[in-house]
């Protein structure tokens, strides 16, 4: 499993109702059913991503969550789940509140892109970074809302979000002392678990 | 066997009539005193009887879905492509049951079968039948064939509908749902086209108000009429344009294309058949009016149209689907306009909000409606791997 998933279910409760948006292969939801026997559904646009769901036994509906979360009820789940997907919205600022609207916690991850390695970049090149872990140009890439940890927090605080915990780690999703004390200066991936303040 | 059966056909079937004593109490106040199913299977059943699918079919299917009747047929079962050794409905993993529904033409008794009280036709005399009579009957079906649960039930347009039934009025019988390209109810517009169909039948001479066997005859013109308006509902307009080659630059008089899509290559500048279509949707008439029932034509359109599982709940769908214990699989295709994407999300969305696990799939197709039957990749790819994970659970049940 990707580690920062492996961060992220410590955060599933057991039986709890899960929701993952951009769910990939759902192995992630696999996982959380097969070892905490949550009721899941995944949302997912990749056909080839909705099949290996399927395969997986995970329950998928081909749905573009720009379009809203609007056919899903109130609190109708615990946790909604949006890993790595933030930067690729068009509303990331909708959809973090929808996620609040429909569950009681979120659990958000992103590239953070105040890492010193892009601002490096930035600084040195002139140029819009691109590294490993972001490979796409500027002009080509479904990323198109890049953040940075401090600007994450600015928009919970705007949002009445309340942050339950925030954790930074690298590329090699460890975490340190040193990342905790400069997380968006060294973290590279954001995790955040929030609830409605 | 004959070579010309294909190595993932189920090969040569054979039907079977299941008679039922018992009485069925129909959903109009009519009470039917004994009845006959018409019956195919395929595949074997298991020890436990865990493995049984039942198929429901759509407005002018029947039994036959799969497979030969000899080695003469020129045509498999209409869900051939999806029902098979290997195919999405595996008969290797599976022991499929599909069935002529009651009020059908095709073996099941219905309006041409002979009414035991008069030793006559029944004709107009058959009762009205809903969806929730026909899942009824498949329940006493199902009995008499030893299953006490469907590892799933699968069907798509009307079929469909019967398969949300199931799901809402018998929700321990069922594992899994299976619904392709159907509505939660029919549409104004859905209903107008039954209407237009009916009209034609009822108005045709030869229709005799519904008594025409007796009279050695049948309404042949309200019959292809309906069916060719039916017909069209099934094709999407690319679809219709690809087959019949009237694409915008057929209609440049000095392109190359012009009259590909003329029967004859020229117009005849009366009111003959002069475009393909139109010879396209004689022959599917003529075809289908000298083997169907036009009384059953009625009876599987009221059906139709007075399908509503929202009506014991004050018309709300989520409610309906509360009691419900399976799980949900949605299919629908692009371009079906007769029960497009929005309807099958419809129930999608109600199923979600009654807490329901779905998936749901949206197929890029160019057929319309008529995609439920075809194999089209994504489609058999997403149905076969969902009816894996049907058996798996299934086998890890009864281990």
């Amino acid at each position: 499993m990707r580690p920062d998933l492996e961060i992220i279910q410590q955060w599933i409760q057991p039986g709890s109702r899960v929701l993952d948006l951009g769910c990939g292969d759902g192995s992630l939801l696999h996982y959380l059913n097969t070892s905490k026997n949550v009721t899941s559904i995944g949302l997912e646009i990749d056909e080839g991503n909705i099949e290996r769901c399927i395969a997986n036994g995970v329950n998928v509906i081909e749905q573009n969550m720009d379009e809203g979360l609007g056919n899903f009820q109130p609190d109708s789940f615990d946790t909604v789940l949006l890993a790595q997907t933030l930067q690729a919205l068009s509303n990331p600022h909708i959809l973090i509140n929808e996620m609040l609207r429909v569950g009681k916690y979120g659990i958000v991850t992103f590239p953070n892109f105040g890492n010193w390695k892009s601002r490096l970049y930035l600084a040195l090149r002139g140029r819009m970074p691109v590294s490993k872990f972001m490979p796409n140009e500027w002009y080509d890439t479904p990323n198109i809302h890049f953040c940075t940890v401090t600007d994450f927090d600015a928009l919970c605080r705007e949002n009445n979000i309340k942050i339950l915990t925030r954790t930074v780690v690298d590329s090699q999703h460890q975490g340190n002392w040193a990342m905790r004390a400069w997380p968006n200066f060294l973290g590279e991936i954001a995790i955040y678990h929030i609830t409605r303040d | 066997m004959s070579n010309t059966i294909p190595s993932d056909s189920v090969g040569i079937v054979t039907p079977q009539c299941i008679h039922f004593d018992e009485e069925l109490s129909l959903r109009s106040g009519n009470v039917l005193s004994g009845f006959d199913l018409m019956i195919e299977t395929y595949g074997e059943l298991n020890t436990d009887k865990s493995n049984a699918i039942l198929i429901c079919h759509a407005l002018s299917g029947d039994h036959h879905a799969a497979g030969y009747h000899d080695e003469e047929d020129a045509k498999p079962g209409w869900w051939d492509s999806c029902i098979g050794p290997g195919k999405p409905i595996d008969t290797n993993l599976f022991f499929v049951v599909s069935l002529n529904n009651l009020g059908g033409c095709a073996g099941s008794t219905g309006p041409a079968s002979i009414n035991p009280e008069t030793g006559k036709y029944y004709g107009p005399d058959f009762p009205v039948v809903t969806v929730r009579d026909w899942v009824r009957s498949q329940v006493m079906l199902m009995d008499h064939l030893g299953i006490s649960q469907w590892a799933a039930v699968v069907g798509g347009s009307l079929g469909g509908m019967q398969v949300l039934r199931w799901a809402i009025s018998f929700p321990e019988r069922l594992r899994h749902a299976v619904c392709i390209a159907a509505a939660p109810k029919l549409s104004a517009q859905n209903i107008a086209f039954n209407e237009v169909a009916r009209h034609s039948i009822v108005n045709d001479p030869n229709f005799h108000e519904g008594r025409y066997l007796e009279a050695g005859t049948y309404p042949k013109q309200g019959l292809m009429l309906a069916r060719m308006v039916g017909h069209i509902t099934y094709l999407s307009d690319s679809a219709m344009r690809e087959k019949f080659g009237r694409t915008i630059t057929d209609l440049d008089s000095t392109g190359a294309n012009f009259g590909r899509d003329l029967r004859t290559g020229k117009l005849s500048f009366g009111f003959n058949v002069d475009f393909q279509v139109e010879s396209y949707l004689h022959y599917q008439g003529e075809r289908f009016s000298e083997n169907f029932d036009a009384n059953t034509y009625l009876l599987m359109t009221k059906a139709l149209d007075y399908f509503d599982p929202s009506v014991d709940y004050e018309g709300d769908f989520s409610a309906a689907f509360k009691k419900a214990n399976c799980k949900f699989l949605l299919i629908s295709f692009t371009t079906d306009w007769r029960f497009p994407p929005e309807r099958s999300r419809e129930i999608v969305n109600d199923l979600l909000k009654a807490g329901k696990e779905v998936t749901y799939l949206e197929i890029e197709a160019d057929q319309g409606h008529d995609a439920f039957l075809l194999p089209i990749p994504r489609y058999i790819n997403a149905l076969s791997a969902y009816l894996k994970r049907v058996h798996a659970e299934g086998s890890a049940d009864a281990s």
